[in-house]
């Protein structure tokens, strides 16, 4: 597609746009965030032993094997159905039957991303919509917090319950730092939350891990540092300003941040290139609005946590940012001067 | 009082919207939202009678059905009915304008199982005449953000690369129901 002139002995090229190439492509992101998950996995291994790599299994199974019988052919390569099955199951309880974990994985990529035509094309980010699902569907196999054990080779629950069967297997449960603070007012201490001392899904625990894991796909630029920013901030400010107001019965803002699954949602799943806005300023946007969503369900609705609701929510309102935030070409006349244009055409 | 208020408009709005967590309304939910421009009119459309439809059933509530009870499903009916008609005609004969914006939406809607389930909530809560207009503004608010956040949704959806086993309603109803599975985030939002 090229071709030289020459002017005198100057030789230039002459090629077609795009002249700038970055060696970037869908696969090499996608594989790229899979990596970045996998000191997070370690950690969830590492606390909630071998249960977590059971659930983490069935649900990736359950998207990939989705993907590959009804997505388009190939379209496994781009690892964008592994990463779907490993966010979703991180946000699971250690403890949830194995094919619940499968059934969500494979709701999630055929209901959230494979009927609006594939990759870049869905408006819900699908792991997340696999999960309210679930939630809706089974909301008490998601809600079941095994407590520590001190035997790391022991399953955290009934993870080989027959489908649509009661697990056979009791364990001892203990509710999540979030429900401790909604129900009984008791605040668990932040540093615990940072390092993973805790109950709670997969991927809820050990925040400064998978804050610095998403660093790192921050610093290659695979996720827009606004959106995670902005959530950080409207939280942290929010629930200041309710911390300030009654620190007896509202959480601190470190807790707030640290607590549920705050940074993996903030990080991973509103950062989703597909469901997330395209503009800059749209980004500031979603994260401001999801930020205010959490704090808004969490203090006032019904459910301890709310982040994934939250980063739905926004996700159905994507649409309408990217519209509303959409840069105006230079010299296009602005708002008084189409309105002049209206009237005068009417 | 006034914060008793809020809430109801709230909780109409969000945690009871009537399309997405009551499954009322939903032919125009699914009728008229494939633009933004005429989601937003439906919207405006539905706020409306809905008002009005609270204002009837808080005077029937009050003046007629206390005598006659066995009358209540088609005094609503009727009643709502007629007086969208006639509020209709005054407002073509008094600016054009505003009728032609609202054009065929109102009479559509009259007859909405949505403007029903209003007036038989609001009678079954025993709202009075402030709380049924709160009632009546949230759950109009409520129709309007989802007809919007609709019809944004579909509109991008026209561009993307749609699966003939989804294409036209099946698409809208499976988005529907991921739009419900979002707002049970609402549940149980209330004072704390």
């Amino acid at each position: 597609m090229s071709e030289t002139s020459h002017v005198g002995d100057l030789q230039l090229q002459l090629r077609a746009s795009p002249h700038l190439k970055a060696p970037d492509s869908t696969p090499k992101i996608m594989w790229n965030v899979v990596g970045s998950l996998i000191p997070v996995i370690a950690a969830a291994t590492w606390f909630f032993g071998p249960s977590a790599l059971l659930v983490l299994l069935a649900a990736t199974a359950g998207a990939v094997l989705t993907e590959r019988a009804f997505g388009q052919r190939g379209s496994l390569g781009d690892g964008s159905a592994a990463i779907t099955g490993l966010l979703l199951g991180l946000t699971l309880p250690p403890g949830v039957p194995l094919w619940i974990a499968f059934v969500g994985g494979a709701f999630g990529i055929g209901f959230g991303k494979l009927v609006f035509g594939g990759l870049g094309q869905n408006v819900f980010n699908p792991a997340l919509l696999g999960r309210a699902f679930l939630q809706a569907a089974f909301p008490a196999a998601l809600t079941t917090w095994p407590a520590a054990t001190t035997e790391w080779a022991r399953l955290r629950g009934d993870n080989f319950a027959l489908p649509f069967t009661t697990p056979s297997v009791d364990v001892v449960t203990e509710a999540t730092p979030l429900g401790l603070m909604k129900f009984e007012a008791t605040p668990t201490d932040p540093w615990s939350l940072m390092i993973g001392a805790t109950g709670g899904s997969l991927g809820e625990t050990a925040g400064l891990l998978i804050l610095l894991c998403g660093g790192y796909l921050a610093l290659r630029n695979y996720l827009n540092w606004r959106i995670p920013v902005s959530i950080f901030v409207t939280v942290a400010l929010f629930q200041g300003l309710l911390f300030a107001v009654d620190s007896a019965r509202f959480a601190s803002p470190l807790f707030a941040l640290f607590s549920g699954g705050l940074i993996l949602g903030a990080m991973y799943m509103a950062t989703d290139m597909v469901t997330s806005p395209v503009t800059n300023a749209g980004a500031w946007i979603f994260g401001f609005g999801i930020g205010f969503l959490v704090i808004l369900i969490r203090t006032w609705g019904g459910l301890p946590e709310g982040v994934m609701y939250a980063i739905l929510l926004m996700n159905a309102l994507v649409p309408f940012i990217n519209r509303a935030t959409q840069p105006k070409p230079y010299g296009s006349p602005g708002r008084a001067a189409k309105r002049g244009a209206r009237e005068a055409e009417a | 009082m006034s914060s008793d208020l809020f809430w109801i408009l709230i909780s109409a709005m969000l945690v009871n919207n009537f399309t997405l967590h009551l499954f009322l309304g939903l032919c125009p939910f699914m009728g008229v939202s494939a633009k933004i421009a005429t989601a937003l009119r439906m919207g405006a459309a539905n706020i409306f009678v809905l008002t009005i439809t609270s204002l009837a059933a808080s005077f029937l509530n009050a003046y007629v059905l206390p005598h006659a009870p066995y009358l209540r499903l088609i005094s609503f009916i009727v009643v709502i009915a007629s007086l969208v008609q006639i509020v209709e005609m005054t407002i073509k004969k008094v600016s054009p304008t505003l009728f032609r914006e609202l054009g065929i939406y109102l009479p559509l809607i009259t007859t909405n199982c949505a403007i029903l389930g209003l007036a038989i909530f609001q009678t079954n809560r025993g709202y009075g005449f402030l709380e049924g207009l709160a009632f009546a503004i949230g759950a109009g608010l409520g129709l309007t953000l989802a007809l919007v956040l609709m019809a944004s949704i579909r509109e991008r959806a026209e561009l993307a690369d749609i699966p003939a086993l989804a294409k036209g309603m099946g698409l809208v109803l499976i988005i529907a129901g991921s739009l419900s599975l979002a707002f049970m985030g609402f549940a149980g939002l209330s004072t704390p």
